[in-house]
């Protein structure tokens, strides 16, 4: 079947303190997690626009990860608490619209915490294969 | 359009054995933008970097992508190469082809895949980049350190000598914190007064020092270089530049009866007081809570008495606000409450005591002027137990105590044994302990004198309870080595307790937006790297507030701090980071939502005036970003309904451009 061949295509936000540092530090370590996973670096979680998780599903990404700091430990003291709010709202609005839960996490990953960065990825890309192909929120007129 | 470089690093083997870096650079030379693609072995070398410079220079180069390790290695050296070559450095954006690519893939045909998808990403950013010029902001040549133990004294006393002005901000009347309550000190068992008092006159002294004592700070604004406080002076009922510290009210009083919080309650003071001989300020302080005059209005002895003329019952609480460049937190610790550990009947027996009062008891200025003699009825004790980490590592679960070990404890506690066989040698001292930890300089050393030499019964094992019965107090507890319930009949038992931060850390943490751990203690900036900075730019950490420490610690990193402090308070000008928000005042409908989110206060309303179509003109009230405070979290720029606010450096189109080239 064509959707089991396909490799998920998976969009990582984490923020420069934490969480991307993390990612930083299971590299140091050499902790393998699939490719498919793209980080995109951003100052704290609560840069991440809702908007920019629906731009990468509408442009075909199978699951969207965010990742910042542990509560209480946002370098910008209560960014990641928006963040929770905000992406609780998101995630209770793409459930309604269908968007099985399993597509999008938010996950708390600190700078000392290459293992879980890698162990995250691995599970995460592991939930969406298993979900196969975002089919539902993909905009086919994006695509060339 | 702009003409992007892009240069794919090696990295030795460490890109290129995982990176067909050949082939991610042939792929990336088609990328919108780009007009010159190359890769070589190490970027960041010298010749690395004169290859940057020149392409720039030879290709007119306005934007700069390296696929390298991670930006937060080589970020600012890469920036600063491309400024070398007349580049605005913001105008570089980093592909981690390292650390999120080749050393956690394990096969080319995927690593390379990756890390061209990754510059592609880049590239996109950067083709929406803007020059970026960081601001700057002036430093207020002053600093300010909140607590006056012996964390505080010493900052001060080194940022005042390398002549800056500081301020210290004390809530007790006197400064000196825990160390003047302690009598002798491990490891060397030198008098603590007689080093730390001459350190609080050299402070009093100090033209540069001013003390603000019995003052608590009660509001911060501003930021790194530019803070400005509030500080809130009580009203000690004295003027303190006319007081002489004569002590004759201290004596004339007639309200006798309040316990001496310095002696730990266990002896009384007047209601009017100098906590201690070498009190620095040297002024007395009118208790509110107890003195006659002010709740009944009758008595006044102690301003008949005072030949300088300094009492002033009518004296109130001052607020002043002052500017500060930096901001030291020296706030400290206290041992934590015994009221829930009731298996050791701290409340029921006046003969169970906490350490902190043993060295009360054991100081010639103490309540029993250094005789040890038991509270209840002032007999000589025979038999005294000790009981270590007293709420110290506790299990997560036990809501009592503390997770961490208290660090002092151990130390405290061989000398108080020592020193009472000492002096006392008809005692028997026991040392209950769990694991006794010695790991300082000649630390191990003492712990063993305390055992070898002064015949120290310590027994590994927990006291189960402990129960006063007549005059005595039975002691039930385990010897885990022997394996076997001991009983012991004692006539002082002495808990050591765990410490924990001031109660009013919390509050001044959030005041100063610095962040602190799950157990109120301040965090470090980094705890290897920057363990005296907090994360908050000019805010810095001296002694017990950041954690469990003794004094050698403590004034090791009073020192760190001051040259960190004065490292800042040097420069006359902070460059400030240039990713920060700003409004797009067209758009902006005044609504508030971001200066409602912002957690530095970096968003202002000014009214602005727009031309109208027809030609008048239409007053707005509109955000304003001060740039020099925002620290370019971007919260704002997702609450802002009308798309308004955004963020230099990670703008929400370059961002999007992002997403957009992964998910191609
Ligand atoms: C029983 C006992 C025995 C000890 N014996 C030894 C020893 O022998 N050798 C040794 O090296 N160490 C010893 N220590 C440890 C020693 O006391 C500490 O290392 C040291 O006091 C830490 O200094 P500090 O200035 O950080 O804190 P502190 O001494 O606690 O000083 C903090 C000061 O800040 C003030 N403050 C708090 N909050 C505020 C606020 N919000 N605003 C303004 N002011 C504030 C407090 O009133 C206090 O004056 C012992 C500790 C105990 C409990
Ligand atoms: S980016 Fe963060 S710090 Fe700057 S104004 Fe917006 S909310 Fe405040
Ligand atoms: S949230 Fe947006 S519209 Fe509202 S005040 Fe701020 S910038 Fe203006
Ligand atoms: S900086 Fe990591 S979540 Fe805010």
């Amino acid at each position: 079947m064509q959707i089991e061949n396909k490799k998920p295509l998976i969009v990582a936000f984490c923020c420069n303190w934490c969480s991307y540092a993390g990612a930083d530090l299971a590299g140091n370590n050499r902790l393998n997690y699939p490719a498919e996973v793209k980080i995109i670096r951003v100052p704290c979680s609560c840069r991440v626009n809702p908007m920019f998780i629906l731009r990468a599903f509408q442009r075909g990404a199978d699951g969207v990860i965010l990742c910042g700091c542990h509560p209480g430990d946002c370098h910008y003291t209560s960014g990641n608490y928006y963040t929770r709010r905000r992406m609780a709202l998101l995630f209770s609005m793409l459930d309604y619209l269908g968007i099985e839960r399993d597509r999008t996490r938010v996950e708390w990953v600190s700078a000392a915490e290459g293992a879980k960065f890698a162990a995250t990825m691995n599970d995460f890309v592991e939930k969406v294969t298993a979900l196969g192909e975002n089919k539902r929120l993909e905009d086919l007129r994006c695509k060339k | 359009m702009q003409r992007i470089g892009v240069f794919v690093c090696w990295c030795g083997s460490n890109i290129a054995g995982t990176v067909d870096v050949q082939a991610v650079a042939e792929a990336l030379k088609t990328e919108p933008g780009v007009v010159f693609s190359t890769n070589y072995q190490y970027m960041c070398s010298q010749a690395g970097q004169d290859i940057m410079k020149q392409a720039i220079k030879e290709h007119n180069l306005t934007g700069v992508v390296v696929c390298s390790c991670s930006p937060r290695m080589h970020e600012t050296t890469f920036r600063k190469t491309a400024a070398a070559a007349g580049l605005n450095p913001y105008m570089v954006e980093i592909a981690n082809i390292r650390e999120q690519c080749s050393w956690v893939h394990k096969d080319m045909p995927t690593g390379t895949e990756k890390a061209i998808i990754l510059g592609k990403a880049a590239i996109a950013k950067v083709n929406l980049n803007t020059p970026l010029t960081p601001g700057e902001s002036p430093v207020t040549k002053r600093a300010l350190v909140i607590g006056g133990g012996i964390a505080g004294i010493q900052t001060a006393l080194d940022i005042a000598d390398a002549g800056f002005e500081v301020d210290i901000v004390e809530k007790k009347p006197t400064i000196g914190g825990k160390m003047a309550q302690i009598d002798k000190t491990f490891p060397t068992l030198d008098c603590a007064a007689c080093i730390l008092t001459p350190k609080m006159v050299d402070v009093a002294q100090n033209e540069k020092i001013r003390i603000f004592s019995y003052a608590e700070v009660t509001d911060v604004k501003g930021f790194v270089g530019n803070f400005t406080a509030t500080i809130k002076k009580k009203a000690r009922y004295v003027k303190e530049d006319v007081c002489t510290g004569c002590g004759i009210c201290t004596e004339k009083c007639p309200q006798k009866k309040v316990p001496n919080e310095f002696n730990l309650g266990m002896d009384n003071r007047r209601a009017v007081y100098i906590p201690f001989a070498q009190a620095v300020p040297k002024v007395a302080t009118i208790d509110p809570d107890h003195c006659t005059m002010l709740k009944t209005g009758k008595c006044g002895v102690c301003a008949k008495v005072c030949t300088a003329g300094a009492i002033d019952y009518t004296q109130k609480d001052e607020f002043i606000e002052e500017n500060y460049g930096a901001i030291v937190v020296a706030t400290g610790y206290n041992p934590i409450s015994m009221d829930k550990f009731d298996e050791f009947a701290y409340n029921q027996s006046k003969d169970v005591i906490t350490s902190l009062e043993y060295e009360r008891l054991m100081n010639a200025a103490g309540p029993t002027a250094g005789k040890l003699l038991r509270p209840s009825d002032g007999k000589h004790p025979h038999t005294i137990v000790f009981v270590q980490c007293v709420g110290s590592r506790c299990s997560a679960c036990d809501e009592k105590g503390k997770e961490y070990c208290s660090k002092i404890c151990c130390m405290y506690t061989a000398k108080h044994a020592m020193l009472t066989r000492d002096k006392y040698p008809d005692t028997d001292v026991y040392v209950f302990y769990i694991d006794v930890r010695t790991p300082g300089k000649s630390f191990d050393e003492f712990y063993r004198r305390a055992v070898e030499d002064y015949g120290v019964h310590y027994i590994k094992g927990m006291v189960g309870k402990v129960m006063p019965e007549g005059d005595q107090l039975k002691v039930r507890a385990s010897d885990l080595l022997a394996n076997k319930q001991i009983n012991i009949d004692a006539d002082l038992v002495v808990l050591a307790a765990a410490i924990e931060p001031d109660k009013s850390a919390r509050p001044l943490a959030t005041m100063l937006t610095a962040s602190m751990d799950t157990n109120d203690f301040f965090t470090e900036a980094h705890p290897k790297l920057r363990p005296v900075e907090s994360p908050t730019a000019g805010v810095f950490l001296s002694g017990a507030c950041q954690g469990p420490r003794d004094i050698p610690e403590t004034v090791a990193q009073a020192g760190a701090a001051a040259s960190k402090v004065i490292g800042l308070l040097a420069k006359d000008k902070l460059t400030c980071n240039p990713c920060v928000a700003s409004s797009n005042e067209i758009m902006c409908n005044g609504c508030s939502s971001c200066a409602n989110v912002c957690p530095y206060g970096a968003i202002t309303y000014v009214e602005k005036e727009f031309r109208q179509p027809d030609r008048t003109t239409l007053v707005r009230r509109v955000a304003s970003v001060n740039e020099a405070v925002c620290q370019g979290c971007g919260c704002c720029t997702v609450v802002c309904p009308s798309g308004a606010m955004d963020l230099k450096g990670f703008a929400n189109n370059q961002i999007m451009s992002e997403v957009d080239a992964i998910c191609k």
